[in-house]
């Protein structure tokens, strides 16, 4: 079974508060903290029991620049035996639908009989994957939180409303989008990071994967972000201030007087 | 003139509440819009929901096949692809089957895609500007979508008003012989029920809910204290169910359970979309989180910067000490 994974470089919502920058058109990226996109630890990890029980490869590539490089070797650690990293200017600004482009070219070169992405990242489109899919022609599930191994095609779970899951039966080669829940991602310290540090991680450019320029990045997007902003959500809450112990007090009356106590 | 198509799913022959947002949507696309709601799917269940739709849509558009009994994605979006014209738009909830079918649908009709749109902010030739959110709620974006070979667009359940009442008077246009080749590679075969719990949230008029920062599957009996000296239990958000830190009866969200409690303790929760798409009937929110900017402060009632594994236990005794 030859399993890939795409992988993304994220911003850590755990880690960070994100604020915009003077211009108010894009977040202060000064010192933000980054992190594999908390979704495909999931899916890596999923990949690596699957080859683990009925044997095979997983390979774990990304789009982006040469920071990206960190992720890979992180996914690798985890147990990953491959990493790509699809790197080039002409990359940015590129929308889903020029990642999922940029992907194909690469996924076409090799031969993969299960491809897994996350079920969503930072922008919570969760586009990837199903555009993918559409593009290899291959049958796509989304928010799969179980799989079962079979000959030739697989049974996969579904999450959806109400967390009831529905099963699906899918001829393979497919692509997967990968819930969070579906398993537990290992742990990974710092000496396994040691291990793969010297992996040899090959880096390719739009001329190595035939991508014309203007089919991907800022000028083949046909989604753009304009800016960043704040929201004029109402009031909001209101804030309760002082000691602990004033706070207290004051949050026992409003509890009081809406039922809470 | 736009040409806007609105997909309606329905379950057991109930449209989902997203039916009467679309319409909103549309007229904030493009007041001028021509607006088609378009449904798939089989039999009596079918045609109740298309007969309802004609009080909203000027147009209702069913494709009867026994294939779309089950909303397959993939067989949906084949008979979408022979009944759709090119360039059109075409609105979906961004909703677990939005997010399956809409991807793909996007690249095979050849059109723009953007995902989970809260809001519309006009059209300017044939660009959209809209709104939506990232990184978890916590910031916003405006996007501009090239319209100008369609584009599938999502929406955020809720996000939009509902339609009131009845605002059309449509005919239903049966265009199941243009459904074609339906055959898949994926077979649905069946839902299973989520599993009961231990406990009952939704029964309960005061939660204590606990999210990601809880921190550490030992402090959940803090949170457990609290909850005992508020006579209630405990519910959380999902990343304590990945964690297997309590059991999935226990999550409150769209993927999980809706409660409608009268008071909502919100203990390090952040406030995604999907958690708060639980929380129903209006609750009195209070919000306790050690980052002032977290977006649950934007829809909670009351809000305490603070750490919660400190904050929690003082509220116990205090409350014990009543
Ligand atoms: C299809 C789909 C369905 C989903 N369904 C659901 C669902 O049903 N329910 C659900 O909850 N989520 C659901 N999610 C996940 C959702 O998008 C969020 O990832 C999740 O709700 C975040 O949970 P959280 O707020 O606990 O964690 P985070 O977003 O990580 O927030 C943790 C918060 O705790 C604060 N914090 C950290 N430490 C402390 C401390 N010591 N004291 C005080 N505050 C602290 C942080 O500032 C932060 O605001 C779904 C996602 C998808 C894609």
């Amino acid at each position: 079974m030859e399993i890939l994974v795409c992988v993304k470089r994220v911003p850590d919502t755990a880690e960070n508060e994100f604020e915009l920058n003077s211009a108010g058109n894009d977040l202060d990226r000064g010192d933000l903290v980054y992190s594999v996109n908390e979704w495909d630890n999931y899916a890596v990890e999923e990949a690596i029991q699957i080859v683990d029980k009925v044997g095979g490869n997983v390979t774990v590539i990304t789009v982006g620049d040469s920071e990206s490089e960190e992720v890979l070797r992180r996914e690798m650690a985890m147990g990953a035996n491959n990493g790509i990293l699809l790197s080039d200017d002409a990359f940015e600004g590129s929308d889903g639908k020029g990642i999922a482009t940029i992907l194909k070219a690469e996924i076409e070169k090799g031969k993969y009989d299960l491809i897994f992405t996350g079920a969503q990242a930072d922008e919570g489109a969760g586009q990837v994957g199903g555009m993918l899919a559409a593009m290899l022609d291959m049958p796509y599930a989304s928010l799969v939180n179980k799989i079962e191994m079979g000959e030739g095609k697989i049974k996969v779970g579904r999450e959806i409303e109400g967390g009831n899951q529905e099963m699906n039966e899918i001829a393979l080669p497919c692509v997967l989008s990968i819930q969070t829940g579906i398993n537990e991602p290992r742990y990974v310290g710092i000496r396994g990071i040691r291990k793969v540090a010297s992996v040899e991680i090959p880096v390719k450019s739009a001329s190595d994967l035939g991508l014309a320029a203007g089919s991907v990045g800022k000028a083949g997007a046909k989604t753009k972000r304009i800016d960043y902003f704040v929201p004029d959500m109402g009031a909001g809450a209101e804030m309760l201030a002082g000691s602990t112990d004033e706070i207290i007090a004051k949050l026992i009356e409003k509890l009081k007087s809406k039922g809470g106590l | 003139m736009t040409q806007i198509f609105a997909y309606i799913p329905f379950q057991n022959g109930v449209a989902e509440d997203v039916a009467m947002e679309f319409p909103t949507a549309a007229a904030k696309i493009d007041k001028g819009a021509s607006l088609t709601a378009v449904l798939t799917g089989s039999g009596a269940d079918l045609d109740k929901v298309a007969k309802e739709m004609t009080g909203l849509y000027a147009e209702v558009i069913k494709i009867d096949h026994a294939d779309l009994a089950y909303p397959n994605a993939e067989v949906v979006r084949k008979a979408l692809l022979n009944t759709i014209p090119a360039g059109a738009i075409v609105l979906m909830p961004h909703n677990t089957f939005g997010m399956d079918l809409a991807p793909g649908l996007s690249v095979k009709m050849n059109a723009a895609y953007a995902a989970d749109i809260v809001n519309f902010d006009g059209m300017e030739g044939a660009t959209l500007k809209a709104s939506r959110q990232e990184l978890g709620g916590a910031v916003s974006t405006h996007v501009a979508v090239d319209v100008s070979s369609g584009a599938i667009i999502t929406i955020r359940p809720g996000s939009f008003a509902a339609v009131d009442g009845k605002t059309a008077s449509g005919a239903v246009v049966d265009k199941s012989s243009n459904a074609g080749d339906l055959s898949a590679k994926r077979k649905f075969i069946e839902v299973v029920q989520a599993e009961v719990g231990d406990v009952d949230i939704t029964k309960a008029d005061v939660l204590v809910s606990i999210g990601r920062g809880i921190e550490e599957q030992e402090n959940i009996e803090i949170a457990e204290e609290l909850a005992k000296a508020m006579k209630t239990v405990v519910s959380c958000s999902r990343p304590i169910v990945d964690a297997k830190w309590l059991e999935k009866g226990r999550q409150v969200g769209t993927s999980g359970k809706t409660v409608k409690p009268k008071v909502y303790m919100a203990m390090g929760i952040s406030g995604s979309f999907q958690h708060l798409g639980g929380l129903k009937g209006n609750p009195f929110i209070v919000a306790v989180n050690k980052n002032p900017k977290a977006p649950i402060f934007q829809v909670a009632d009351v809000g305490i910067v603070a750490n919660i594994i400190e904050f929690m236990p003082e509220l116990t005794s205090a409350i014990n000490d009543l």
